[in-house]
């Protein structure tokens, strides 16, 4: 096991709107110009969501979350990070958060701003959970909200969790992915749990009147997959 | 048979016989005779034998003698009847009818399955029927109704049909398990097993009688408290710890041990259920199809056979034509109709097809209607088919039970032969064709052994059980316990499930607050509300469909050429993952047409008919979904060790070997022949270890893993039930001569390691394998009350929670149901590892320059079979490289 040779590339770069941003293998963006991370979609707390309807979904998705968001923010170590909505899987999440949860989620707060963009899961969100909410802002040029808006004005979004299905040779692969005209970014969930939606699917369509490019995240690295490359599911 | 037997026939009864023109058999009046001691019974016996009659005759002679009951008594149910189809529950319901009303006896007859109506159910509870058959999914419903109790009490007998299929699968787990539960209810009934000859009939006859005495007193959270009238004993010499019902912790295994008491039956440490064999039947008339022309060497569509299939069905009255899989019966299909200058009336009959279709075959076959059926497995059981008086197989008959189930088809009178044909597609299926034949002439049985009762089938059934009533921990382990497959449950296990069905049974307690049965004050278990019940019953059974899709017929719109609107009708449903490897324009096989694919809109293939004469461009003629049996392919690599046996061989197949010979080798039976040659830039390496398909794509996938450590460049591999072929771009020859001990490592047991665990962590087999799992637990609905969820969703939500489940508990109990099933199942790792501790020490290793003869069938995979690969980035990484050739165009 040890010969395994691991050669991770953990980040990607684009440009969107002239800015140099940086796709990280979490699902994570970063902005070196604004020196700030980027999540969207984590679904806290989305298996103790189904326990309550008597699904019990392992409950460590949370905690799984919470791995992936402090490897970004602990390798980044930005001044600023901005989670874009949907952050928890209901309004009740943040109550339900364990200790353990709760004191890793202090912990990469710490000594940074945190922003908490507002979703449709999560419309309010209680002060115990640290940073401030906010339900739209603005980064230079780019608006940041939870659900992307079609029209002319760049923003970085999330709500759609895009994935991309790639078939070659009758093999197939869908990943997360994000998904970019330049312009507009829509970012994958970062959710242990979180679904996807096909990037073929229709919702996507007026957001990107000019196509877009899919950046596809594999296991090593990410990939830019042209849109004709993708298929429905 | 005695007179003293005989005598045991009413006289109503020897009066029907007689005006048959029949007499009762020997086997018939054994079984009347044992049920009369009390005894329950194996019955193994050929098609034909009069098996379904034997088997109800003590119900029929009892209930024609019960007292009819003043009007408006209530009279419990009699006997249960259990088979694994429903369409054959509602065959023997109709066969049934006809003595009863022959005889005028006043027994009512009712079946109870998926399309019974509300309304009849509910009466069915409220005045039950003399004899009910099901299947074993509804008896796990009617065991979680709260009036179980009472509509089982007065049950006499048992009646499992087709027990040897239904024992196979998870099904045979949730059945035993409801056996349990029902002999614990009715301490006084009986069970009958009705089987075709099986390797192992003491394993059937372990699951036909309780494996241990289980307290027979009545459900737990009865007033009368602990009943000990029954004669079998009870649950723990010391009384007073039945009654005190310990805690989850506290239990522990060593004071639940019960005494060995006398059974019910057997005695000893497995109590079995008596043995009735009907001998004989008439030796099969069975032949291989043998051609003057050759062969191809891969291949399973049997093209070059379809004149002589053509011209056997011409002069047979009713044919049964049997493939391997759904698509082999829609190519056969049409190839006989493209020869049918006759006009016969051949019909398709397969799984995927709509129901409706499905019937009106079925219809037609009954009524003696049709010439011929080219059908699948769908057909495997006993329904009864009338007429049929020659039997085909086309393709390889992967196992030596399901050859002769099939040949017992035909020709339901047990003295007289059956006629039937083997049709080899290939030239490897001659070997496996030639083995089945000697299989089938020595009665040579390769049914698989006993299993052990899977864990994500007893969580189901615990929280059936909780839904029944409330429940005592001791008491149902101990009653679990009795079912065969589940006798050496350890404590642990059933603990791990109890605690799944309440909370998930995650190390961090998470969940407790909304548990699913809690605990009571007085100590039983109870389902926490109704709607958990509810969600129970939507999700109650062990059949999780691979999803399928409905196919569609849509139809292109003249004035915008490529849009195709869905306003055709339905035409069946194909495997989802089948859809999903599918783009616009392939053209595929269906419903006894070519189409194309046109996309996928909403939960629908959507699908226009292809221009006459076009191929189909998807082959995907997967070998079949049975790889082939342990059984079987041993006895092909002792054909192809000894030369003398090769005489028995069609010409072609002995000239094709002698050439090997020549070339390379031929092995003998345990070694393990591996090829390398060059050829067109890369380096190829094959195997022939004749252990199933799903063993070799398992070997195939941890072979690639291991060339990738060793810098060999592995590009892919092919599989089929044979052999293995890997393509690499790094010389693999090279690399085995410089080091002499190379093949052995590349082929050493400890690739089930940590090769095995990594690739289990991302392997799309292992997902499908835990998806299953997690809905038979009941992780994962179905579906939910009001709210339509489709089997996608499903699908990823699973693996997403198989993902997480994985890193952070990998101990869990749905993962270690999932392991086990990977063991025997799609990943078939226990043969593999079978198979990897007999090669020790045996593999030839053979660096040729070009390739052999043997190897030629492997390679001709190549293309016509999936290449298998679990490595995303390597998708990726392709589909990439695309887009940077049209940015350079």
């Amino acid at each position: 096991m040890t010969a395994l040779r691991k050669n991770k590339q953990t980040t990607h770069e684009i440009e969107l709107k002239g800015q140099l941003a940086l796709l990280d293998l979490t699902g994570a963006m970063y902005l070196p110009a604004q020196d700030t991370l980027l999540v969207a979609d984590l679904h806290f707390e989305k298996g103790s969501s189904f326990a309550r309807r008597g699904m019990m979904l392992p409950p460590y998705d949370t905690r799984e979350i919470l791995l992936a968001l402090s490897d970004a923010v602990f390798r980044f170590n930005p001044k600023t990070v901005i989670a874009l909505g949907d952050s928890f899987h209901d309004i009740a999440g943040p109550d339900r958060l364990g200790d353990e949860e709760r004191a890793a989620l202090a912990d990469v707060q710490k000594s940074r701003e945190w922003i908490w963009v507002t979703g449709n899961h999560d419309r309010i969100l209680p002060d115990s959970i640290g940073g401030q909410v906010v339900e739209e802002m603005s980064l230079g040029s780019l608006t940041l909200r939870h659900e992307p808006m079609a029209g002319e004005q760049a923003e970085i979004a999330g709500h759609l969790h895009p994935v991309g299905k790639v078939v070659m040779r009758g093999r197939s692969t869908r990943r997360r992915c994000f998904l970019t005209d330049g312009s507009r970014c829509v970012m994958p969930a970062l959710g242990a749990y979180a679904g996807g939606l096909n990037a073929c699917d229709a919702a996507f369509k007026p957001l990107f009147s000019n196509g877009f490019t899919a950046h596809l995240i594999g296991t090593e690295r990410i990939f830019a997959i042209a849109k004709s490359m993708l298929c429905r599911d | 048979m005695s007179r003293i037997s005989a005598s045991l026939l009413p006289k109503t009864f020897r009066d029907w016989f007689k005006s048959r023109g029949w007499k009762p058999r020997a086997h018939q009046l054994d079984l009347l005779a044992k049920a009369g001691e009390g005894r329950s019974v194996l019955l193994v016996a050929p098609t034909g034998a009069g098996k379904t009659l034997a088997g109800f005759l003590p119900s029929l002679v009892e209930l024609s003698k019960r007292e009819g009951g003043a009007k408006g008594e209530k009279r419990g149910l009699h006997t249960l009847y259990i088979s694994p189809l429903k369409a054959l529950a509602t065959d023997v319901a109709r066969n049934l009818e006809a003595p009863v009303a022959e005889m005028g006896l006043p027994i009512r007859i009712e079946t109870r399955t998926g399309d019974t109506p509300s309304h009849k159910r509910a009466r069915q509870i409220e005045r039950p029927p003399d004899i009910l058959l099901t299947t074993p999914e509804q008896l796990a419903l009617l065991l979680a109704h709260a009036e179980a109790q009472e509509f089982f009490k007065d049950l006499r007998r048992v009646v499992l049909d087709e027990l040897h299929s239904l024992v196979t699968s998870k099904r045979g787990d949730l059945l035993s398990l409801g056996l349990a539960r029902l002999m614990t209810m009715a301490p006084q009934a009986t069970a009958v097993g009705l089987s075709a000859t099986v390797r192992q009939p003491d394993d059937l006859r372990r699951y036909l009688v309780p494996q241990r005495a289980v307290d027979s007193l009545p459900l737990a959270g009865r007033d009368e408290g602990w009943g000990s009238d029954s004669q079998s004993a009870v649950l723990q010499s010391d009384g007073a710890v039945a009654r005190t019902t310990p805690d989850l912790a506290e239990l522990s295994p060593s004071r639940t041990t019960p005494t060995p008491g006398p059974s019910p039956q057997g005695g000893g440490e497995t109590p079995m259920a008596d043995l009735v064999v009907v001998q004989g039947g008439a030796q099969p008339d069975i032949r291989m199809l043998e051609l003057d022309e050759r062969l191809p060497l891969a291949g399973h569509t049997a093209s070059l056979s379809m004149p002589s299939i053509y011209e056997l069905i011409r002069t047979h009255k009713t044919t049964l034509v049997f493939v391997n899989t759904r698509l082999q019966a829609e190519y056969t299909f049409q190839e006989l109709w493209k020869l049918n200058d006759d006009s016969l009336a051949i019909a398709l009959h397969h799984g995927s097809l709509d129901v409706s279709q499905r019937r009106r075959v079925e219809e037609a076959m009954a009524a003696g209607k049709l010439k011929a059926v080219v059908c699948t497995a769908t057909l495997d059981l006993g329904i009864d088919w009338g007429d049929v008086d020659l039997v085909v197989n086309v393709g390889a008959p992967k196992g030596a039970s399901r050859i002769m189930q099939r040949i017992g088809r035909s020709n339901h009178r047990m003295d007289e032969p059956s006629e039937a044909y083997l049709v080899p597609a290939n030239r490897f299926e001659i070997l496996e064709c030639r083995a089945a034949l000697d299989a089938v002439h020595e009665a040579a049985q390769d049914t698989p052994d006993a299993r052990i009762g899977a864990l994500d089938v007893l969580c189901q059934h615990i929280l059936g059980m909780a839904c029944a009533g409330p429940f005592d921990l001791a008491q149902l382990y101990e009653e679990v316990r009795s079912a065969a497959p589940y006798a050496d449950l350890p404590y642990e296990d059933f603990e791990a499930c109890v605690a799944f069905v309440a909370t998930g049974g995650y190390a961090l307690r998470a969940y407790e607050r909304f548990a699913k049965i809690v605990k009571g004050q007085d100590g039983l278990w109870r389902v926490r509300d109704a709607r958990i019940a509810q969600q129970y019953r939507l999700n109650v059974g062990t059949i999780v469909e691979s999803s399928m899709i409905k196919v569609r017929l849509g139809k292109s719109m003249r004035s915008r050429p490529g849009t195709v609107l869905p306003r055709g009708r339905i035409l069946g449903e194909i495997e989802e993952y089948f859809a999903e490897t599918l783009t616009p324009g392939d053209t595929f096989l269906f419903a006894g047409e070519v189409l194309r694919f046109e996309g996928i809109s909403e939960d629908e293939v959507l699908a226009t008919r292809a221009g006459a004469g076009t191929d189909p461009m998807i082959p995907s003629y997967e070998g079949g979904k049975f790889p082939l049996s342990t059984f079987l392919a041993a006895r092909v690599r002792e054909i192809l060790a000894d030369p003398f046996e090769w005489d028995r061989l069609p010409p072609q197949m002995t000239e094709w070997l002698l050439h090997q010979r020549r070339r390379s080798i031929v092995p003998g039976p345990r070694d393990l022949l591996v090829e390398t040659f060059p050829r067109a830039n890369r380096f190829y390496m094959t195997c022939f270890p004749f252990e199933g398909r799903l063993a070799h794509q398992t070997l195939g996938m941890l072979l690639t893993r291991r060339l990738e450590r060793a810098k060999l460049k592995p590009l892919g591999f092919v599989a089929n039930d044979y052999g293995i072929a890997v393509y690499a771009s790094g010389d693999i020859a090279g690399r085995a001569a410089r080091d002499p001990g190379f093949m052995d490592d590349l082929f050493s047991e400890d690739m089930l390691g940590d090769d095995l665990e990594d690739w289990l962590a991302e392997s799309s087999l292992m997902k499908r394998t835990f998806r299953q799992c997690a809905v038979i637990a009941g992780l994962i609905e179905r579906r939910f009350p009001g709210e339509k969820k489709t089997g996608r969703q499903v699908t990823i939500s699973t693996d997403l929670v198989y993902d997480v489940l994985r890193k952070h508990e990998p101990d869990h109990v749905l993962l270690r149901a999932a392991r086990a099933d990977a063991a025997t199942g799609l990943l078939d790792v226990r043969r593999l590892g079978m198979m990897l501790e007999r090669i020790r020490g045996r593999i030839i290793h053979k660096p040729l320059d070009r390739v052999s003869p043997l190897s030629v069938s492997v390679m001709l995979e190549i293309g016509r079979e999936r290449v298998y690969s679990d490595n995303a980035d390597e998708i990726l990484a392709e589909a990439e490289a695309a887009l940077l050739d049209e940015a350079l165009a």
